[in-house]
């Protein structure tokens, strides 16, 4: 153990020491950009999957009637109907007072429901089984009570918005893909500039029977420590900012907070970003050299 | 004898140019000590490099230990670059490591563990005559001792094979002898020697040497027939030598 540990200082001295490079920091400073795109794309699925699961198997009934005595018996004929359907879960009439209370601020707060024609609203919760062709039955046995009668799902209304969460999501996600690539990138040159940096050195060892390998390994290691600390120091920053927005949104008392909190897997998906990107600074450092290498006899 | 270096119609050209070796054909047993000498610019160093598989030629077949070196796959080389010490003519000194950690350079890429390590190079810097100088750094040495600093290099791993390109031209006479009896010790191990030298008065010391020489890139005496008479009695100098010990 010992003695490996020792030869494996040895070999690292092969090479000289320098200076650090600029590495760690270009390195840290896409990592940082990265857990923050990574975030930004796992905060927004995560955001959508539970909106679409809180508003799955919501549907509102709509009784436009401007006849209140009509209205109440149709929403009476309907609430008999849902009793007995299959597929209901629970379903609720909206109080009267509650729409109104809801549309004081366009109607002023002594409008009376007898002088305006409000619609009456049943929310209706359908169980998880119930298909589309079972929501197409309820909707037409609700049209027979009254014609005029509207079934609307609460997915609907998430729409406009999923389409626009859905593409933030994946650009944030495409800006994660694009900046492990510069990573990569980044390694192929360093790795190339380290190489001829240490052309000489390299040529004799090769002579006295180094392995390609055995020469690519000094360059990986270097750059899988100048990616590891940068990388650590790009998280380090990034998952900073998160915890501070986070703590702010939730001063803010905002109903967004709770929403936007990664469950821990998307934070494991998080720090495992970093971990991600040194093994691929590794590999291309390794790769790279590799092949300058082959270029020789 | 079993014939661990044959060169058949090997021609060498760098790029463009006209060819610096022109239809080389030897063979030299194991166990062998030879020396290789010509004008400067015959293509001594060039013929060396193709022995140390630093250089492919462009024709001919090239064997090392039986095994056609020239069409085989470069992955395979290190494990023959192992089996051959070089001395080389500019010393290739790494020139951030010291002289302990050069001499140690070859056992470390072959894997040896370091504990095997220090009483060996140890020894050899002492013979060499550089006891208390393994720290020292090889700007810090003058061109004798880096010569000497990559004899022990070359010779640590007791290669198959020792090639050395004028391993005794920056050294006086009585460090050459010293090196030259190093080479022999060496070489009644087993080492076959191949070194390339001006200095005549040296092959003269290896009483069973054989001299080739070249001449603008062709082999003047092919067949390695020329033998120098004995010039000295086996020394008894010789008992003391490093290489002697089994490792
Ligand atoms: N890398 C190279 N590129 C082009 N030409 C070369 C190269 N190396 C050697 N030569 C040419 O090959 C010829 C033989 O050179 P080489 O170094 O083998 O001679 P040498 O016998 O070792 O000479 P010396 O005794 O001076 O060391 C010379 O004409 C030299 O100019
Ligand atoms: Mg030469």
């Amino acid at each position: 153990m010992t003695s490996a540990r020792s030869s494996r200082a040895a070999r690292n001295r092969w090479l000289p020491e320098g200076r650090r490079g600029p590495m760690p920091w270009i390195i840290g400073i896409m990592m940082f950009l990265t857990v923050l795109s990574a975030a930004c794309a796992l905060g927004l699925g995560h955001a959508l999957t539970r909106l679409r699961g809180d508003l799955a198997g919501g549907y509102t009934i709509q009784i436009v009637e401007a006849n209140a005595a009509k209205r109440m018996q149709a929403v009476r004929g309907i609430s008999a109907y849902l009793d007995s359907a299959r597929g209901v879960r629970t379903y609720k009439v909206v109080p009267e007072a509650q729409m109104l209370a809801q549309l004081a601020p366009w109607l002023g707060e002594d409008a009376r429901a007898d002088e305006l024609p409000i619609p009456a609203l049943i929310d209706l919760s359908l169980r998880p089984a119930a298909g589309s062709a079972r929501v197409t039955q309820i909707e037409q046995a609700v049209k027979r009570i009254l014609p005029s009668a509207r079934i609307d799902a609460h997915q609907g209304y998430l729409a406009p918005v999923e389409g626009l969460m859905r593409t933030l999501m994946w650009l944030a996600g495409g800006l994660v893909a694009l900046m492990l690539l510069m990573t990569g990138a980044v390694v192929v040159l360093a790795a190339n500039s380290a190489h001829a940096a240490h052309r000489g050195t390299i040529d004799i060892i090769h002579m006295l029977g180094a392995t390609d390998l055995q020469l690519a390994r000094l360059f990986q290691r270097r750059i899988a420590l100048d990616a590891a600390l940068g990388a650590m120091a790009g998280t380090v920053s990034a998952a900073a900012l998160l915890w501070l927005l986070d703590s702010n949104l939730h001063v803010s008392q905002s109903e967004l907070a709770g929403l936007i909190r990664l469950p821990w897997r998307s934070v494991a998906i998080l720090f495992g970003l970093p971990l991600f990107a040194v093994l691929v600074a590794a590999l291309t450092a390794r790769i790279t050299v590799m092949r300058a290498l082959e270029r020789n006899l | 004898m079993e014939r661990v270096i044959q060169f058949e119609n090997i021609g060498l050209r760098y790029g463009a140019d006209a060819e610096v070796l022109r239809d080389i054909n030897f063979s030299l047993s194991a166990g062998g000590f030879y020396f290789l000498t010509g004008a400067s610019g015959a293509g001594k160093t060039s013929l060396l490099k193709l022995l140390y598989l630093a250089q492919r030629p462009t024709r001919g077949v090239l064997r090392l230990f039986g095994e056609d070196v020239v069409m085989m796959h470069r992955g395979r080389l290190p494990g023959f670059r192992r089996r051959i010490g070089v001395v080389f003519q500019d010393f290739r000194l790494v020139p951030h490591l010291s002289a302990f950690d050069n001499i140690a350079l070859p056992l470390r890429v072959a894997g040896i563990e370091e504990k095997d390590i220090a009483g060996p190079v140890e020894e050899m810097l002492a013979w060499v005559g550089l006891g208390g100088r393994e720290g020292a750094l090889p700007a810090s040495l003058s061109g004798g001792e880096q010569q000497r600093i990559a004899i022990a290099r070359a010779v640590i791993g007791r290669p198959d094979i020792l090639v050395a390109d004028e391993p005794t031209g920056n050294v006086d006479a009585e460090m050459a002898k010293r090196l030259i009896a190093l080479f022999e010790a060496l070489n009644r191990l087993g080492t076959t020697i191949v070194i390339a030298t001006h200095d005549l008065p040296l092959i003269g010391q290896i009483a069973h040497a054989q001299m080739m020489r070249l001449d603008k890139g062709r082999l003047i005496d092919p067949t390695g027939a020329l033998r120098f008479p004995p010039a000295s009695p086996a020394r008894d100098d010789r008992a003391g030598l490093p290489l002697g010990k089994p490792q």
